[in-house]
């Protein structure tokens, strides 16, 4: 799950993190109140989306020389008109796609006497298994072009879960960032505080980008991005709060609901499968045979026939589907229960689009005889390749 | 021969009760008589285990510990759900377990960074979690594989995903190849065992005279591995081997199901693995429906 800039830095501020005073804005009428909040002599209005770029991001109502997603002003005054400008426009930046992202919440917050910028992140790192912070010198930049133009100025620091963040971590971390002064004091309690919080709310990425030296010489996180592990959601209810609906597919809240891993994607082929590898492998077969998947959908492994017609709803009222496919191979997931679910929702949402229908492994022939002895119009498939060639087939002509 | 595991395997359940836990044990038993001689529950200690389908009762024990020492088991499968997940993990790495198999997706990802540190210091191997198991044909069946589409014969199997293992397998079959074992090493980030020890092993196995090995995106397991495979070679231990790589078509920043399938920071993107594959002399079918056909293709040279 991810969240938005400013309740990162409320979490982070709870565990006692060097954050800026700052009010979040949610409805165009609290944007002079939350400027007047705040003392100056200067305000940054932020825009609050679930996307990076913001800063050079354009808002696509406004005109081509317009300033970006991420305003600083000198006076209360212009504070206000900056906000007022940006709240409900769009905003598109390199990671939100041409069709940009409207802006429902800002962040006003008081401004900062920059000396350096530093990128600082923590992560779990696959290759070895430990939480690991990732420190440059370089922030305030797209860190993928720093990996990529300069590798030697990114460190990787793992972190031993049984040790913590030790004295010699720190002085790691203070090294990689080449802190001095009063910034080298602050590091480790803002080290040890930035782990806390990772490790105690389940994190799976925190990202302060960037991380700042003041002209006075100390730490502040001036932006940070949060995203929470969904495993653990069962141990932090209270986060679940965080989460902005607006900020989600339509189709993808529908099947979150049923415990449905789902994610919407531009083609017209939907796609019903079991198991997350054979998901991806029957989008890429559908990508091998020239058209393109509407969907990734795995049902899981222990589906029940309420879930898979939840399931088939979802991609019936997509409107760019224009033929759908149902790849199963029953390991737990049995074949009778995917017919049954398919057989349901047809029933009750009827079919508009060719269904090509492979199903292989626990209980194939009960699963393809509720097919047969269905009115569902069902094109049967042999294997994967069969089904994926007839339903581009059908989809393309 | 076979690896990991053999018609002597003995194995303790860890979350015998459930749902979940009875019915793949039933299977387990109901396959070859895989050898199931224990459950655990910590409530449920002294009482005992009826399967539905008739194939057999199992004691039940307290702690694994306690299992261990009264059957004699050499491995372990768990079905406990996410949240107690890690500490049953930790239970068997603490009873000397020898082999873990996690089948429970779902696990949080710190619990599985705090079981890995334990784990290294252990002897104890963990396949998993997020996994579907190990099979051997005709000898033993721990987790939730179908043993219908299994034939023993000359193919070692090791894959990120469950279902895509089925197809490898039920490919293999079909051409008449058969498996010496499959395994499913599983979807999640931080796992007991990456692809590498599995080809160390089936390199090493007289029986299996080729591979196939399935990954998806996230991470950068199947570029170690085609490394790995790459330096074996020119030790001159090599094995026809036939890859497949899911998620070509996958976004970048989505997590695509399993919660290690993401390509995240511009890492992790099929491509690359793919490349690295090809680079080590694998053999990568363009297709999961042709993995069977494509190693046959390779075998006839």
């Amino acid at each position: 799950m991810n969240i938005h800039e400013y309740q990162a830095k409320q979490v982070l501020k709870g565990f006692g993190a060097p954050i800026a005073n700052g009010v979040p804005v949610l409805t165009a009428d609290e944007i002079d109140k939350a400027v007047d909040a705040l003392p100056g002599p200067v305000w940054v209005v932020k825009s609050q989306i679930h996307a990076g770029g913001r800063g050079k991001g354009k808002f696509k109502e406004l005109a081509e020389d317009a300033k970006g997603g991420v305003r600083v002003s000198f006076s209360a005054d212009e504070a206000k008109a900056h906000a007022h400008e940006m709240f409900g426009n769009t905003l598109v930046t390199k990671q939100t796609g041409p069709e940009g992202k409207q802006v429902n919440r800002l962040y006003i917050e008081d401004g900062a006497d920059i000396e350096s910028e530093l990128y600082c992140s923590l992560l779990v790192n696959r290759e070895t298994g430990k939480v690991s912070f990732v420190a440059s010198t370089e922030g305030g930049m797209d860190i993928e072009a720093v990996a990529e133009d300069t590798p030697d100025k990114i460190h990787t620091i793992d972190i031993d879960h049984s040790d913590g963040v030790t004295d010699a971590k720190v002085a790691d971390l203070v090294a990689a960032f080449e802190l001095t002064g009063a910034a080298a004091d602050e590091a480790p309690a803002l080290f040890r505080t930035l782990y806390k919080a990772f490790t105690e709310t389940d994190m799976s990425l925190l990202e302060v980008n960037p991380l700042i030296v003041m002209k006075n010489g100390s730490l502040r996180v001036l932006d940070a991005k949060v995203s929470f592990d969904g495993n653990a959601e069962f141990r932090h209810a209270d986060l679940q709060e965080l989460r902005d609906l607006s900020e989600e597919d339509a189709k993808e809240i529908e099947a979150s609901k049923f415990d449905l891993a789902y994610v919407a994607l531009d083609g017209d082929i939907g796609c019903m499968v079991n198991g997350a590898g054979l998901a991806m492998a029957t989008m890429d077969i559908i990508k091998l045979y020239g058209a393109e998947p509407a969907n990734f959908l795995d049902v899981g492994g222990g589906a029940t026939t309420e879930k898979v017609t939840a399931a088939f709803k979802i991609i019936t009222g997509d409107p760019k589907v224009k033929g759908i496919l149902v790849n199963i191979f029953g390991g737990i997931m049995r074949c009778d229960v995917i017919a049954e679910g398919v057989v349901t929702a047809v029933k009750e949402v009827g079919l508009k689009v060719p269904l090509v229908v492979r199903l292989e492994g626990t209980n194939v022939e009960e699963g393809k005889a509720i097919l047969n002895n269905s009115d569902v119009d069902v094109v049967a498939a042999d294997d994967l390749d069969d089904a994926a060639q007839k339903i581009v087939k059908a989809v393309k002509g | 021969m076979s690896i990991l595991i053999d018609k002597d395997t003995k194995i303790i359940v860890q979350g015998l009760t459930g749902k979940t836990g009875t019915f793949h044990t039933e299977q387990a038993l109901a396959y070859h008589g895989t050898k199931m001689v224990a459950g655990t529950h910590p409530k449920k200690g002294g009482e005992t285990w009826t399967a539905s389908n008739g194939t057999g009762e199992l004691p039940i024990f307290t702690t694994v510990a306690e299992a261990r020492e009264k059957t004699g088991a050499n491995a372990s499968v768990i079905y406990v759900p996410p949240a107690g997940c890690a500490a049953a993990i930790e239970e068997a790495i603490d009873a000397e377990i020898p082999l873990i198999i996690t089948i429970t997706e779902g696990v949080p990802v710190l619990d599985m960074v705090r079981v890995k540190e334990k784990l290294d210091k252990s002897s104890s191997r963990l396949i998993g979690p997020n996994c579907p198991g190990v099979l051997t044909p005709d000898e033993c069946k721990i987790g939730i594989m179908p043993g219908s589409i299994f034939k023993k014969g000359s193919v070692g199997v090791v894959s990120r995903s469950g279902t895509l293992t089925y197809e490898a397998v039920f490919q293999t079959t079909n051409a008449g190849l058969g498996q010496t074992t499959a395994v499913g090493i599983g979807g999640d980030p931080v796992k007991g065992t990456e692809f590498i020890d599995m080809l160390e092993m089936f390199l090493a196995d007289d029986e299996t005279k080729s591979i196939i090995m399935i990954g998806e995106i996230g991470g950068s397991a199947e570029e170690e591995a085609a490394q790995f495979l790459a330096d074996e070679a020119k030790k001159g231990r090599k094995k026809p081997t036939v890859g497949f790589i899911a998620g070509r078509t996958a976004p970048p920043g989505r997590t695509m199901g399993h919660a290690g399938a993401v390509i995240s920071g511009g890492k992790g993107g099929a491509e690359d693995k793919i490349a690295a594959m090809e680079a080590a002399g694998i053999r990568v079918s363009p297709s999961p429906a042709q993995l069977g056909t494509t190693l046959v293709d390779l075998l006839k040279g």
